[in-house]
């Protein structure tokens, strides 16, 4: 293939002019493959997004409809595409976390544990029990900020509008906890390959227990709104229902899997961060619909603050870093006082430390499901190649599975469920 | 450097490691090219007309029963060869086991066969792994443009496709990029 300028020109021009509305079914079936075959020509075709409110970000969705049932549906996804796979190459190992922060931008402390444990990888190091259990608290709060920005969501698409105001309150909360030891809310970069950043501020504890103690309740009181709400039942009992076994042939991870009836949870199948020391559940539901989704995702919150708490508990002391001055740059009191620490520290900033040669897979359970992260070394200082199987992509394929046959309105219910973030599936 | 202390998991995961591999030499003594271990991490480096049918025997051998697809990631070595690579990176969620199969492609148009008859979710990972480094899979007809915009040109994921210092594309400028480009390669 070569960069041809007539052919770019010629479909750029057809593209422009075309409304959906107006393609044929050739030309629809042309565009979107197998996946879109219209049955009858009666049928509706309905662009809903990228710009609507409930498709959760910049996602569009061409819908094809008989009256209000859907018969057909195809993703167009890209709009929030930014290529930080291939910038990520561009960057040294520590310069390239800052993109991973921008993917999930609802989780991203989970997406810097997903990069930073298979950097450590790579580089054959494991980061001190206290940066591990670091690593677990904030990952456990993350995934309630998460679900909270999610249940909010979720139960605003069905016209619950408290519940959004209530998650956002307690999501609030959480963000001061993040911007208390990070310095910043939701772009992070807190984990550092080798540890985390700096070690936890004093009032951090107090913050966390403060937390662990009123959030319950507040759990107790999203349930109340929804679960005795005929109209939520009504809306998402019985609505897209997907079999144990169609979600792991459509790779279907997280929540949506466990919705399922499918008991796999990373942190218990593949324990990472020291997650084999804590005690915890893996709630599964066996409906499959949206209602089981919802019940999964509640009950890991509970999950989560038990996780967090025997974190706590047991907070190792020690160093919240490696002592390899090849891989983490020396404390600043160093500097003045030693040359081999200037001599590291310089060797840091400007080059970075180099991984062997070598490709690794490392997946964590992200909010969302199955995050991994792909990475290659090359013997040089930056990643010859960065892959992140980002979960909300994969789970975004079965949204045609699922809504097919289902109410136009209850796709929206069924997009909610799934729990998608567009800056992750785009990436 | 060394690795951390074993673990249970590490354990188990040797154990499923040494079976995988035994099954699938004795099955198709043929097709293993290599065996790569990297940080407790097992690789069988397949030769590409075999891989669905291998893909098809850890799938449905009672011991292994790979029933989860994790991930299609596509490598560019450039300037090795063969170039490319396709790494599948399969889940057993009964046995608890993972397994990394890596396809060595010599020719990006004919990729690999497509696996979508064993698992339904590869042909979104495949398209996803064309429109970025643009490997054909055979016998996936489905393979369009997801991330890029239907007229893009090129597949930005290979190493021959510069990182910035250049236009973005738009219909009206094609000349002034293409003409400032070192040499398009496909």
């Amino acid at each position: 293939m070569t960069f041809g300028v007539s052919s770019a020109r010629s479909g750029m021009e057809s593209a422009g002019s075309d409304t959906i509305q107006e393609l044929t079914v050739e030309e629809l079936r042309a565009k979107y493959g197998s996946g879109m075959e219209i049955e009858d020509e009666e049928h509706m075709l309905l662009s809903m997004g990228p710009q609507h409110p409930s498709t959760h970000g910049v996602l569009r969705l061409l819908v094809e409809l008989d009256g209000e049932t859907v018969v057909n549906l195809a993703p167009d996804i890209g709009f929030l595409h930014t290529g930080i796979e291939k910038n990520m190459e561009a960057k040294t190992y520590t310069k390239a976390l800052v993109m991973t922060d921008r993917m999930d931008y609802l989780a991203p402390l989970s997406n810097n544990l997903a990069y930073v444990l298979a950097v450590e990888k790579l580089l054959g190091i494991e980061a001190p029990p206290r940066a591990q259990a670091i690593r677990v608290i904030l990952t456990e709060l993350t995934r309630l900020n998460s679900h909270l920005v999610w249940l909010g969501t979720h139960a605003l698409d069905l016209a619950a509008m408290s519940v959004f105001l209530y998650c956002f309150r307690e999501r609030e909360y959480l963000l001061d906890v993040f911007e208390m030891c990070s310095g910043q809310r939701m772009m992070t970069s807190y984990f550092r390959p080798g540890g985390v950043w700096r070690d936890l501020p004093e009032e951090f504890e107090p913050a966390v227990r403060q937390f662990l103690d009123f959030f319950p309740a507040r759990i107790a009181d999203y349930e109340a709104l929804l679960r005795d709400n005929p109209i939520f039942l009504e809306r998402t009992k019985g609505v897209g229902v997907v079999t144990a076994e169609d979600a792991v042939a459509w790779g279907l991870t997280g929540g949506n899997l466990r919705g399922s009836g499918v008991e796999w949870d990373l942190r218990k199948a593949k324990p990472y961060s020291g997650y084999e020391q804590y005690e915890f559940d893996v709630p599964t539901e066996t409906e499959g619909d949206v209602y089981a989704r919802y019940r999964v995702r509640m009950e890991e919150m509970r999950q989560s603050l038990r996780i967090i708490e025997q974190a706590l508990d047991n907070l190792p002391d020690g160093p919240f870093l490696v002592e390899d001055r090849k891989i983490v740059p020396p404390p600043r009191s160093e500097l003045g006082r030693s040359m081999e620490a200037v001599i590291h520290h310089f060797k840091l900033w400007t080059e970075g430390f180099s991984a062997p040669e070598g490709y690794i897979y490392q997946a964590v359970e992200s909010p969302r499901g199955e995050l991994g992260c792909y990475l290659r070394g090359d013997g040089s200082p930056k990643p010859a190649r960065v892959h992140f199987r980002a979960p909300s992509f994969v789970n975004l394929a079965s949204l045609p599975r699922m809504a097919k046959g289902q109410f136009v309105a209850d796709l929206v219910a069924i997009i909610g469920s799934i729990d998608i973030v567009l800056g992750e599936i785009d990436r | 450097m060394e690795q951390g202390p074993m673990t249970p998991s590490a354990t188990h995961a040797e154990e499923s490691n040494r079976l995988i591999r035994e099954k699938v030499e004795a099955a198709f003594p043929e097709a293993i090219l290599d065996v790569y271990d990297f940080r407790g991490e097992r690789t069988l480096i397949v030769a590409q007309p075999h891989l669905k049918e291998i893909c098809q025997f850890l799938r449905d051998d009672d011991a292994l029963q790979f029933n989860l697809l994790e991930d299609i990631v596509a490598d560019d070595m450039l300037p090795d060869f063969p170039r490319f690579a396709v790494n599948y990176h399969l889940y057993s969620i009964p046995k608890n086991h993972r397994i990394r199969l890596r396809v060595p492609v010599e020719d990006p148009e004919e990729g690999p066969e497509t696996v979508a008859s064993l698992w339904p979710i590869a042909t979104w990972l495949e398209t996803e792994v064309w429109d970025l480094m643009g490997i054909r899979f055979q016998g996936n007809d489905s393979l369009r443009r997801l991330f890029l915009p239907e007229d893009w040109q090129g597949h930005p994921l290979r190493k021959d496709y510069p990182l910035g210092y250049e236009q973005v594309q738009f219909s009206f400028n094609w000349e002034a990029i293409e003409a400032k480009k070192p040499s398009p390669q496909d």
